[in-house]
């Protein structure tokens, strides 16, 4: 199935010279959730801008749905629904005509009934008659949803829809997201949670400096990049790791009573793989600290998330900007 | 073309028209009452007649234009430079319209607002002082041709405005001199030739003379250069607003 949406070569400078998109290319899956992750300024919402027809692109081309956005931006536009960063909203008018009055600038025929529905699949129904400024934040984010749904687009943008918004809603807003898909609709999310994408995303991009540093299936990224830490509270204070535990890369806490072992999830968890590698084998490990005399009265275990993934990912393409993973190579080599 | 958008649109900024009630419609109607009870009924009963024409009547075009020109620029301006500034002009930029469509619908709020306060202005007039029109047509045709002139011009302010002060300065420095010069209280022919002829810089003199003409068959200018210059400055504001959205001026980034 071709991709929904189609990004190839994209850049953007902005008129103060500074480029904040570099040769973006990332195709959309129809019906997929993607969550674009990124620092501060990394350039998540001038790519969704620029998609979307707020911001004009450098160079580059964009096709929506088979439509290229530049030439034929009726017909892409009219597939696409934005909910921006910033909430931003007419505060004089009531719920009912905003969401109303952006049924018609997208070009569809008045109807009341879908309007309704949305509001109620929103939760916003008995709030319908009231004026924007009298909405809490968190419902004011709701009607920007509301109004980007009320053409029915097939494509939906969120940019950072969670922020500012207190868990119990957050949750809820998955809720409407995963209903979405659920009725077909594509949905790219931008966040800085990244328990959110680990939570509803179907794939996971990561921006930093303006580039997509990788792309790649949820579950593989946090199973190929997940790391686990074992911590071990130690009976007895420790001076100095012992020799023959050299192969594995422990680390010893300062004051002598913890020791940790970090190792890739990978290698270890399936059996299969470094099965016969005994620096890989926990088992090993706690027969050799016995063997040494180092006993524990505690163990506490860390499955490193897409959290720490991320930091990394991050830092290391800014130290190094020819960095690669593997993981990026093999899915750029899948896109070409 | 997306008639819904431009219907959205319209309907929108029609909206903010009546949710502002006393300052769109109201206040131009005090205004005029003053104008009328200071210039008409203090300076006019020293003036007794322009042209034939008793002074408080012969003030009234030239009253009118001066509300339409600031009411047809405050509202367009207004009408896209807000959105511009609560950052909700997001909605129309990834919306899939045309920037005529954009246009129409902004600039034809403008125009029918100012319309209606030019309507509501001039019946005002009429409770103060006896208005003929001897030209209904042409009264017709430079009543609207400057309402929409200059909501186009409102709207390139409110778009190469980027804070309250630049929208306030067009209007505040160029134009109110332009109309308080321009005929709208004398006629030009009451002052020294010099000046006569420097007025003559000043666009605004053809519109309220052919305005005058249009209520009194009297004119500072001959009416056939009045209507071709409304008509130049109709297709010179356009030229401008689709030079502006062709370059992506101030809108997109
Ligand atoms: N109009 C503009 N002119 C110049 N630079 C801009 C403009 N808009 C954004 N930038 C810059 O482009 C970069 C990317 O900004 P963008 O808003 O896309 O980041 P982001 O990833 O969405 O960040 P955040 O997570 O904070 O929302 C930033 O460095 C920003 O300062
Ligand atoms: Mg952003």
């Amino acid at each position: 199935m071709p991709p929904v949406v189609s990004i190839s070569n994209l850049n953007k400078i902005y008129d103060s010279g500074f480029q904040a998109l570099s040769n973006i290319n990332l195709d959309i899956n129809r019906g997929e959730i993607i969550a674009l992750l990124g620092p501060n300024g990394a350039g998540k919402t001038t790519l969704i801008s620029i998609i979307c027809g707020i911001v004009n692109a450098s160079s580059g081309a964009i096709i929506v749905d088979g439509f290229d956005t530049q030439t034929e931006y009726r017909k892409t536009r009219g597939k696409i629904g934005l909910v921006p960063q910033e909430l931003t909203s007419d505060a004089f008018s009531t719920v009912w005509n905003t969401v109303t009055f952006s049924r018609g600038l997208f070009g569809k025929e008045p109807n009341p009934s879908v309007i309704e529905k949305i509001l109620r699949d929103l939760s916003l129904w008995d709030k319908k008659d009231n004026m924007m400024m009298t909405l809490s934040g968190g419902m004011k984010r709701r009607v920007l949803i509301a109004k980007a749904l009320s053409h029915e687009p097939e494509i939906l943008f969120l940019d950072e829809p969670t922020a500012g918004v207190d868990v119990e809603l957050r949750k809820d807003m998955w809720r409407v997201i995963n209903r979405l898909r659920d009725s077909g609709v594509t949905i790219i999310l931008t966040t800085h949670y990244i328990e959110e994408a680990e939570e509803i995303a179907d794939r996971i991009g990561i921006i930093s400096n303006g580039e997509i540093i990788l792309v790649e299936e949820k579950d593989i990224l946090i199973k190929q990049l997940g790391k686990k830490c074992i911590t071990l509270k130690l009976q007895n204070k420790l001076d100095a790791i012992p020799e023959d535990l050299n192969q594995y890369e422990l680390e010893l806490s300062q004051d002598g009573r913890e020791l940790s072992y970090t190792f890739n999830t990978t290698t270890t968890i399936t059996p299969s793989v470094n099965n016969n590698d005994p620096s890989s084998n926990i088992a090993t490990l706690i027969d050799k600290l016995s063997s040494n005399n180092i006993h524990f009265n505690d163990i506490d275990t860390k499955q490193s998330s897409l959290e720490e993934i991320f930091v990394e990912l991050v830092a290391n393409s800014k130290t190094n900007s020819n960095y690669m993973s593997k993981h990026q190579k093999k899915t750029l080599q899948e896109q070409q | 073309m997306n008639y819904y958008a431009i219907k959205a649109i319209y309907t929108f900024e029609m909206a903010r028209t009546w949710r502002t009630l006393l300052q769109s419609i109201v206040a131009p109607i005090i205004s005029t009452s003053l104008y009328f009870i200071v210039f008409g009924s203090a300076i006019g009963s020293r003036i007794d007649e322009i042209d034939g024409i008793p002074y408080g009547s012969f003030i009234v075009p030239g009253l009118l234009m001066l509300s339409l020109l600031t009411q047809s620029i405050a509202n367009a301006s207004f009408g896209i430079f807000f959105p511009k500034f609560s950052g909700t002009i997001y909605e129309v930029l990834s919306a899939p319209v045309s920037s005529r469509e954009i246009v129409l619908g902004y600039v034809g709020a403008a125009t029918s607002k100012s319309l209606l306060v030019g309507i509501i202005i001039l019946a005002t007039a009429g409770l103060f002082v006896p208005l003929q029109i001897a030209h209904p047509l042409a009264m017709l045709f430079f009543l609207v041709m400057t309402c929409i002139t200059f909501s186009l011009l409102g709207f390139i302010i409110g778009i190469w405005a980027d804070n309250f002060e630049k929208l306030q300065l067009i209007p505040s420095l160029v134009v109110t001199p332009l109309v308080f010069l321009g005929g709208s209280f004398y006629s030009i022919n009451m002052l020294p030739s010099f000046w006569q002829s420097v007025t003559l810089f000043n666009p605004v003199v053809y519109l309220i003379s052919g305005f005058r003409w249009s209520f009194y068959g009297v004119a500072d200018v001959n009416v056939g250069i009045s209507i071709a210059m409304t008509l130049f400055f109709l297709c010179l504001a356009s030229f401008i607003v689709w030079r502006i959205f062709k370059t992506g001026y101030q809108l997109r980034k």
